[in-house]
């Protein structure tokens, strides 16, 4: 019987509007409603059911950042999950992490825990990245079952469903593996007042990169961050090939 | 000792301490030696509870924020269907109480929860800022149906009146007002009689919450009518049962998902065993009942004119008028600034009053205040709320006229105004007792 690795990233909220930085250096965090990000919820569901079905053991959340980050490791505790690591990254560090640095962190927490299954959400809501779970997959060179709208447990191999721009595909990956999470996997449960309460007991152990020998150097510079462009009122025509001379005066086509 | 001096050095130390500081439990260790300790009594030694008023500990903010994603998600959007259609939220009923929230103060070995009433005032308010109806249930299941069985009955009663009670399968209700007496508690028409094994009730209990979708109620009756309100006990009658029928529901002007029926008790039998607390105790458990229900009233209230106060700020942001949004009018803004100091004072007194319950220190003043102020503050933020929405807070495509309905229930219900006030002087005249 194993153990899982569940990623969770805490994300601006969903319902907020979000507001660029005056300096166009980024987006405005302060002050402004974090929660998880929504498929790394499903991740965790998807974790905690398995665990239900007693086919994994244990369930450890995973979160990279500062402080803040425990509150989302103490929801997906809440949620069923065992205990939880909490990587310690803040400052410059954390603004220029991505993708690159939380699988190589990902991948050296899998070998410590031994874990034969890592299961992230396929994206996150801010960076709209897509690239965390095939790029831990390659740093362990473990198989991989992206977007997954389905995942079942069949002795040592994982058969996934996945959701493609064909229609759906069905794999069958040996452990351990990686697996991101789609949308229609499954509806992530409301935590329980009693595993509220439990959740505090659990354990989450606290860590440096530095610890797990992965360095945070970012390849990547942000230059600037903009608002998407106002959307500007549009022009009606009579006809179509009104339509079609407007489109090569403007040169699209 | 000079007790002036005393109080003056007592009242630096009462200080409204605006830290992060987590509820740990140490005592500003003021100790004020003066007749006065009993009115400062209270104000002292809930000096531990103001400081972390200022932020809660992070279990309650967690639940908190469960519930409240809980009535976004779940409630909001059917709250107008609801009302509209007069139908009870049973499918939510029994996720809320998958959640626990159906029985948040109940013991873990019982099926409940296990958290504190701080915790249940929370949960009570997010639900109602969702769905007032939905709030009025959870409320009614907590506090007036398996508090007074929590607190009175036999281990045996626990398990059997309790558990089932406890998952949103079933929920329970609690029968103390008749036609003929509301305020008048004392005054209880309803007769029980000792009949070999059983007891046998009659008469006609009024108003009673969730009665059509109750299995089971506390309900008091009078068994020894020379010893007037000494003389009326509680029992636990299952529904449906033979000699218990139910009238008509009440057309309400809000919390209209919610049932409320008389409940006619004609030679309704049941066994010894299902009287509550000794003999001629019941206006006593009917009493303690309704001072920590109206804890949980005073949540609902709170959700309600919360509910409002978003609604209007929500729509000050959005309806422009002379130009600008309405929100730069200071005719709107003093509005708003008052609805939003009348939601937070009666907050604050709500989460005192929970928190002094939870430490096992007399609360009934600090609820009645708690009950009072949260739903004269419902009442205003509806009102409020309407008229900053104008013509659109009139019609149901918006919620501030549900709100406004909803609200009104509660300065009547467990306990009207004017007997909050009642208490209220009763309690601060006794601290001031020569």
């Amino acid at each position: 019987m194993s153990r899982v690795l569940v990623g969770v990233k805490r994300v601006i909220d969903y319902a907020v509007k979000i507001r660029v930085k005056p300096d166009h250096s980024g987006v405005v965090t302060d002050g402004v409603k974090h929660s998880m990000n929504p498929f790394c919820e499903i991740a965790v569901e998807e974790a905690v059911k398995l665990k239900e079905k007693k086919l994994i053991k244990e369930v450890v959340a995973v979160s990279c950042g500062p402080t803040q980050v425990t509150e989302t490791i103490r929801t997906a505790l809440a949620m069923g999950c065992d205990r939880g690591i909490h990587v310690e990254v803040s400052g410059k560090d954390y603004e220029a992490m991505g993708p690159l640095q939380i699988s190589k962190i990902f991948a050296a927490l899998a070998k410590k825990e031994e874990a034969s299954l890592i299961i992230l959400g396929k994206q996150a809501i801010d960076d709209d990245c897509n690239q965390t779970g095939q790029m831990t997959a390659a740093l362990l060179d473990w198989p991989q079952g992206t977007f997954a709208s389905e995942v079942t447990i069949d002795g040592e191999k994982v058969k996934v469903v996945r959701e493609i721009d064909g229609g759906l595909e069905t794999i069958k990956i040996s452990m351990p593996a990686v697996l991101t999470a789609d949308l229609r996997l499954n509806t992530p449960r409301y935590a329980t007042l009693p595993n509220i309460m439990k959740a505090k007991k659990k354990k989450i152990a606290n860590m440096k990169p530095a610890d797990l020998g992965v360095d945070m150097v970012s390849r990547v510079e942000v230059l600037r961050v903009d608002e998407p462009p106002t959307r500007l009122a549009g022009v009606k025509v009579e006809t179509v090939d009104d339509l079609v001379a407007k489109l090569r005066a403007n040169g699209t086509i | 000792m000079n007790n002036i001096a005393a109080l003056f050095k007592a009242r630096k130390g009462i200080g409204f301490v605006v830290h992060p500081s987590v509820f740990s439990g140490a005592r500003t260790g003021i100790k004020v030696k003066s007749e006065r300790t009993e009115a400062l009594g209270l104000c002292v030694s809930g000096c531990r509870s103001l400081s972390s008023l200022a932020e809660l500990p992070e279990m309650h903010q967690m639940m908190r924020q469960t519930c409240r994603d809980y009535a976004d998600r779940e409630l909001g959007p059917i709250a107008g269907k609801l009302d509209k259609e007069h139908l009870f939220p049973g499918q939510q009923v029994r996720e809320l109480g998958a959640m626990g929230v159906m029985a948040v103060e109940v013991p873990e070995e019982l099926g409940g929860a296990g958290m504190d009433y701080l915790a249940y005032s929370l949960a009570v308010e997010e639900i109602s800022r969702g769905c007032g109806s939905t709030g009025c249930v959870v409320s009614v299941n907590n506090s007036l149906y398996i508090g007074p069985i929590l607190k009175f009955g036999t281990q045996k009663q626990k398990e059997q009146w309790i558990t089932p009670f406890t998952t949103g399968e079933k929920v329970g209700c609690f029968a103390l007002s008749e036609p003929g007496n509301g305020s008048d508690a004392g005054a209880a028409s309803t007769l029980a009689r000792q009949e070999g094994e059983e007891w046998v009730l009659n008469g006609t209990k009024a108003w009673i919450t969730n009665s059509w979708d109750a299995s089971a109620t506390v309900i008091f009756a009078t068994t020894d009518k020379s010893l007037k309100h000494k003389g009326i006990s509680a029992f636990l009658v299952p529904m449906p049962h033979p000699g218990l029928s139910l009238g008509k529901k009440e057309d309400k002007l809000g919390i209209r998902a919610t049932s409320t029926a008389n409940l006619i008790l004609e030679d309704c039998r049941i066994p010894l065993g299902n009287m509550l607390g000794p003999r001629g105790s019941g206006f006593k458990i009917a009493m303690q009942t309704l001072d920590s229900g109206r804890i949980g009233i005073a949540s609902q209230a709170l959700g309600i004119a919360q509910a409002a106060l978003d609604c209007a700020a929500d729509y000050a942001h959005k309806r422009t008028a002379f130009g600008n949004p309405i929100g730069k009018l200071q005719a709107i803004q003093f509005k708003l600034a008052d609805m939003a100091v009348a939601v937070e004072s009666a907050r604050l007194l709500t989460w005192k009053a929970a928190m002094l319950k939870d430490a096992k220190k007399p609360f009934t003043k600090e609820a009645a205040m708690a009950k009072l102020a949260a739903s004269e503050a419902a009442t205003f933020c509806g009102h409020q709320s309407i008229q900053v929405l104008g013509g659109m807070g009139y019609v149901t495509d918006m919620p501030a006229e549900r709100h406004y309905r909803d609200a009104r229930i509660t300065e009547i219900y467990e306990g009207t105004s004017e007997i909050q006030r009642l208490v209220i002087a009763g309690q601060l005249l006794k601290e001031y007792a020569p």
